[in-house]
């Protein structure tokens, strides 16, 4: 008995030290563990000037926060970039999305959605043809209120699965002249995180979400994507490429489930 | 209090056990029913009471007391309308609604699902209490509850947060339920998504009080947390429900129909803008920062809310 009590008292002295302990270090930083994850430790270089993040310091509905990707590499630079991944570094599934950009497409800005679970740095890795990383971070503030990362309108959500749209945008610097096109990718998708439970059955429903978004125009690659239960529901993308004349343009995306969503749209090629 | 109980006691025995139980209580927490404070109510129309929630965020401070939330006395039972943004709130609530009836507590009707309307549940929680919501309602807690309460934990601090529980209710409605208080009923109504996805409203017959929970904001800037072109759709629907005057979700107590109106004229503002710039090919950030501005000055919050709402509006929209 008297050991017993002493293991308890002992014990109890650990834990109070250990919670003190805990209490008195820095918070932890999930990024060096990240690195290593997703990006096999290789070494990361400052990315100032190779590529911009862009989402608002306060993350006004945590189920929609948009971020702009933008390449800040001039014109003349011999680098091309070719894959730019985004690490939301406290989301349940932190990588998330990896863009592969066509090599001939040269798409300078990327647009899209994603969820942020809590107060997070999030994290843009951009891989450029000398094989280097160059990274750039920015943090966002979860909101309070009623937001949350989940849908608003679940039956809507699932009405729309598989739809695809397409648009193409007209920007007054981007005349047919420079090449340059904007558009824009959506799918119908409720993106599901997998994590909600089945009130009936008690058991978690499956993540279902889309993980492959390829875009061609014509036969020739201009963007994909590998994405996670971090992009928003309904993904939706909206990049800037250089056209190569071609005369249509097709995404396909394939989800968790083994759905394939197909489409094809004809180009403007009035360049507006 | 006990002397009354004690008479109507059926036997000498219980009669005997509550005295010693009351004694056992006093000597313990002295005082322990003065100092449970209480929730400021106004008996807003005979047997229908209301607490007025703070415009306001939900914080430490005010232990998420923002929401309008009630209670109905019939002739046998009491039905409760929201339970508040803290078990704290709710126990106030209780203790309101003791220190007017002792019916028992029959129903707690959850108006939707966000915190400030269902954290205080755990303060009704017993055999004699059912709760009841939107059939989307336990779909919607199941999904959002645990983050909500990790959000609330860092705004609100631990000691408010470690004693809620997400409770679903089990009594739901699809369509309309009424329910029976004892020569009173509710006449319960479960809408289409709106302001969140699962959106109830109360119809107490008796005084004609809608209890239309976020469906009905005044003052505080409207929450869009569900689809915007239903609200707007069903916004006639909702003015026909046959009520004198309405217990909006946040905002004082105020004639039905004319209630609806400041609301409608900022969510076609918040639709019109939206449309106008989704077709000159304007991205979602911008809609954050710009649709509805016109009705800044008109709401409080509006900078906590409208850029969310716009951002709601804008995928959703942009689906047209």
């Amino acid at each position: 008995m008297f050991r017993l009590l002493c293991t308890l008292a002992l014990s109890g002295v650990l834990l109070t030290m250990g919670a003190s302990a805990l209490g008195a270090a820095e918070p932890n930083d999930p990024w060096p563990g990240l690195v290593q994850d997703i990006f096999n430790n290789r070494p990361m270089n400052d990315g100032g000037d190779v590529i911009a993040i862009e989402m608002p310091y306060r993350a006004e509905d945590a189920a929609i926060v948009p971020v702009t990707l933008r390449s800040k590499l001039a014109p003349d630079d011999s680098r091309r970039l070719q894959k730019i991944t985004l690490v939301i570094d406290q989301n349940p599934a932190p990588m998330a999305a990896k863009f592969e950009i066509g090599p001939d497409a040269r798409v300078s800005e990327i647009s899209t959605r994603v969820r942020v679970n809590n107060y997070t740095n999030v994290h843009a890795v951009a891989e450029l043809s000398d094989g280097g990383l160059y990274m750039v971070k920015t943090y966002v503030k979860a909101s309070g209120g009623c937001s949350a990362p989940a849908a608003k309108n679940a039956e809507e959500a699932r009405n729309r699965l598989g739809q695809m749209k397409y648009r193409q945008f007209t920007r007054a610097d981007q005349g047919p002249s420079s090449g340059a096109r904007e558009a824009q990718i959506m799918i119908g998708h409720p993106n599901n995180s997998g994590l909600q439970m089945d009130q009936i059955t008690h058991l978690y429903i499956p993540a279902f979400f889309i993980d492959q978004l390829q875009l061609w125009q014509d036969n020739s690659p201009v963007l994909s994507m590998e994405g996670g239960i971090s992009i928003s529901e309904d993904p939706n993308i909206r990049f800037t490429y250089i056209s190569n004349g071609a005369k249509n343009f097709r995404a396909e995306a394939k989800d968790t489930s083994g759905h394939v969503f197909q489409k094809e749209w004809k180009i403007d090629d009035s360049g507006s | 209090m006990w002397r009354c109980r004690m008479k109507r006691s059926a036997n000498g025995t219980n009669c005997r056990f509550a005295l010693v139980a009351l004694l056992a209580v006093l000597l313990t927490s002295p005082d322990a029913r003065a100092q449970q404070p209480q929730l400021s109510i106004t008996e807003i129309a005979p047997g229908l009471f209301v607490h007025i929630g703070a415009i306001a965020l939900m914080t430490r401070e005010n232990e998420g007391a923002i929401a309008n939330i009630g209670f109905v006395v019939g002739n046998d039972a009491v039905a409760v309308i929201d339970t508040g943004g803290s078990v704290r709130e709710g126990r106030e609530l209780l203790a309101a609604i003791r220190a007017r009836t002792d019916k028992p507590i029959r129903y707690v009707i959850n108006t939707h699902g966000h915190p400030d309307h269902v954290f205080g549940n755990a303060a009704f929680s017993g055999d004699a209490t059912t709760f009841v919501g939107h059939k989307n309602l336990p779909q919607a807690l199941s999904t959002r509850g645990p983050y909500y309460l990790d959000a609330f934990r860092r705004i609100m601090s631990d000691h408010l947060i470690d004693e809620v529980r997400i409770i679903s209710p089990t009594l739901l409605v699809e369509g309309s339920l009424t329910l029976d208080l004892g020569a009173r009923s509710l006449v319960l109504r479960a809408w289409p998504a709106a302001h969140s996805d699962s959106d109830l409203t109360v119809l107490d017959e008796t005084t004609k009080t809608l209890f239309a929970g976020d469906l009905v904001f005044l003052d505080h800037v409207p929450v869009m947390d569900g689809s915007i072109r239903n609200w707007l759709r069903m916004m006639d629907d909702l003015g026909r429900q046959a009520a004198e005057r309405v217990v909006p979700g946040h905002g004082p107590v105020s004639q039905w129909p004319t209630a609806l109106a400041d609301e409608r004229r900022y969510l076609e503002t918040l639709a019109a803008d939206v449309r106008a710039l989704i077709k000159r090919g304007a991205p979602i950030s911008v809609a954050a920062d710009t649709a509805a501005a016109s009705e800044r000055s008109r709401w409080q919050l509006f900078d906590d809310y409208n850029a969310r709402n716009a951002t709601a509006a804008f995928s959703e929209i942009e689906w047209e």
